[in-house]
């Protein structure tokens, strides 16, 4: 049997998914949050029983691609869920009739059940089973209340025999069930409406936005630096360099297995970043460098998308992004870019058009350096001064804008409008802002530890046969006569289609001037996706589009690499 | 009922009601706003609206929904007079 979750976009699906499998799957307060299915299993009554958090819809007559996924899904299910958000009877019940229509058993699960009481709404539920035919169970999914229940009206679960309606006829029915169904007292608006109201108006939104990303910024850099300078440095440099100090002499101090595992020491000192062998620099990039930043960068993260912030932000934004050929909603992607690519271009998916995407997934391939990338950059070029730092995300900012404009103007078609629902804010739970971290945090070391770790091997290896001095022999005329750059950064842009951190690592042991770091860094953002951010991108923009957006990167990262070089 | 003065959801004040009287778009606009509420006879509250042909903010049933400036144009709405209506400013 398999299980369908449906319903509105952010009406809590994920969190009533994760409640029901115990599968973690990232939950957001903005719509859009899921763009592809999940898959779990639950056990019923003795029974493995498939359950599939389906993407967000608010009708079966599908307008998006998210929400084409959830049609296709619907034909696939034996029995639906549908959630629906209590505090929103009226609209939710659209989807919920289409369902009905359906020849498929419906169960609804009325989500946000705590919400109705502080915003005044009485929503009578026997009236409300009556008028439906099917089992309404109130649930509070971050909780937990009512799943229990939930869980226990699955076999009650009807399709009831409903004619095929008509828009008109559907609000009709709908008009009538609210009426009698559900009544209003008046409240008190609470602060966060209050907040709502004031990020709402231009000049307060703008005024808070300026708040929100600075503050943001502020605090990733100082839980970062922390991280680093108070807990992993002094592991790194009091723990574990005695340990590879003696591993290097049991090893002999030299050799290939030497050179492979700890790489070089230098006067009996370990430099994790020069050594680069897989337990010293290979452990040391991901683990100190890194993984510091992913830890920040995700809480700060979290936290704006459980507030409810982001959406107000695609409305400020709105106005620039057209210019760029895409409508405000196509930030929440650019933002999810700073964390990392992958989830980034799959998020591309809640954009309307073909064009939308590609304009979308292109220029965060080019102009967004994921969290990964920016640490390497606050720790190689930030050493030299923060001011370089900012030329650096200055010229790719720039890059974006001017890209973009270019693409608005060359890619045929036009921008849809932005059209979305923003959501009240909410206070989010420290359990769920947690769970989402270490969810997030954990798909970070798994995706990326094995590649680092393959990488370093792989570099060595290919170093000990001598291959890298062929490429880079073959590549240098453009690098070091275009771009400025030694011979040796061949091999790092060339190792930086496997992970851009170890790459920007690579380029740190050159004795490069500060000229050519900022050019290194900017030409290696921007000239190629790694390759996780490869695959996503040839699978949603197919290889047509992919080519045309990989030709984009490579001469937009020579040319504004050159100008670096000529101007700086 | 008041006089029939009808505006675009993009001419509305700011904090006024009014009921939205057409849509004067193609099928996939219709079909889109529908799916979100946004339909004849129903009655909308202006929250905001932002700088430079930014986008217009209402609020539909207990939802907020954010409508491009282009789109806006082609709401057509009958604004409610105000004097028994509750202030959105508080």
């Amino acid at each position: 049997m398999k299980i369908l979750l449906m319903g509105n976009p952010n009406v809590g699906k994920s969190v009533v998914f994760s409640r029901l499998t115990g599968v973690r799957v990232i939950a957001s307060n903005y719509p859009g949050t899921t763009v592809s299915y999940t898959r779990g299993f639950m056990k019923l009554g003795g029974e493995r029983v498939e359950v599939v958090d389906v993407p967000g819809t608010y009708t079966l007559e599908p307008t998006t691609e998210a929400e084409e996924v959830a049609m296709q899904m619907l034909n696939t299910g034996d029995m639906v869920i549908n959630v629906v958000n209590a505090t929103n009877l009226e609209r939710n019940l659209y989807l919920t009739l289409q369902l009905l229509e359906r020849n498929i058993p419906v169960v609804v699960a009325l989500n946000m059940w705590d919400d109705t009481e502080h915003r005044g709404i009485h929503i009578d539920l026997d009236k409300l089973r009556g008028f439906l035919g099917v089992p309404v169970i109130p649930t509070v999914a971050t909780t937990g209340q009512g799943i229990k229940d939930l869980v226990e009206s699955i076999p009650r679960a009807t399709s009831p025999d409903v004619p095929l309606r008509s828009r008109d006829e559907r609000w009709a029915v709908i008009g009538n069930i609210i009426d009698q169904v559900q009544h209003i007292t008046h409240r008190h608006h609470t602060w966060l409406e209050r907040m709502e109201d004031a990020s709402a108006k231009p000049a307060g939104g703008i005024i808070l936005a300026i708040v929100v990303l600075g503050g943001s910024f502020l605090v990733i850099r100082f839980i970062g630096e922390s991280l680093i300078g108070y807990v992993l440095d002094p592991l790194f440099n009091n723990l574990w360099a005695p340990v590879i100090l003696r591993l290097s002499s049991f090893l002999g101090g030299t050799g290939f297995l030497h050179d492979i595992v700890i790489g070089k020491i230098v006067g009996g000192e370990v430099n994790f970043i020069g050594a680069f062998g897989l337990l010293t620099t290979g452990l040391y990039v991901e683990f100190d460098m890194v993984l510091p930043y992913i830890i920040s960068f995700y809480l700060v993260l979290g936290l704006l998308e459980d507030i409810g912030y982001l959406p107000r932000l695609a409305v400020l934004m709105d106005t620039i992004m057209h210019r760029l050929g895409l409508h405000g909603y196509a930030i929440i992607p650019t933002l999810l870019g700073l964390g990392c690519n992958v989830p980034a271009i799959l998020a591309t998916r809640i954009l309307e058009s073909k064009r939308e995407r590609f304009i979308a997934a292109t220029l965060i391939s080019i102009a967004i350096p994921c969290a990964a990338l920016q640490a390497m950059i606050f720790g190689l070029v930030g050493e030299r001064g923060w001011q370089y730092v900012a030329i650096v995300f200055g010229t790719l900012v720039v890059v974006w804008i001017i890209l973009g404009t270019i693409l608005n103007r060359a890619v045929k078609g036009f921008s849809p409008e932005l059209l979305v629902e923003i959501p009240p804010y909410r206070l989010p739970s420290w359990q769920a802002v947690l769970q989402k971290l270490w969810t997030r945090v954990y798909g970070f070391l798994k995706e990326a530890v094995p590649i680092v770790m393959g990488g370093v091997l792989v570099i060595n290896i290919l170093y000990a046969v001598g291959i890298f001095n062929t490429v880079a022999n073959f590549a240098a005329p453009v690098v070091t006569g275009f771009l400025g750059l030694p011979k040796e950064a061949v091999t790092a842009l060339a190792i930086g289609f496997l992970r851009k951190d170890v790459a920007l690592g690579m380029l740190a042991p050159l004795a490069l001037s500060t000229k050519q770091i900022i050019t290194g860094s900017v030409v290696l953002a921007m000239f190629f996706p790694c390759i996780a951010t490869f695959v996503v991108l040839l699978r949603e923009l197919g290889g047509k589009n992919m080519l045309k957006s990989a030709g984009i990167m490579l001469t937009a990262a020579l040319l504004v690499g050159g100008i670096l070089n000529l101007t700086l | 009922m008041p006089n029939g003065k009808q505006v675009t959801l993009r001419q509305m004040r700011t904090g006024q009601s009014g009921i939205v009287v057409q849509i004067q778009g193609g099928h996939g606009l219709i079909s889109r706003l529908n799916a979100l509420g946004i339909r004849p006879g129903q009655r909308i509250t202006k929250v905001s609206s932002a700088f430079m042909r930014g986008p217009v903010t209402i609020k539909v049933g207990n939802a907020q929904v954010a409508i491009g400036f282009g789109m806006a144009n082609k709401i057509i709405v009958e604004p409610i007079e105000a004097g028994d209506e509750d202030s959105v400013d508080g």
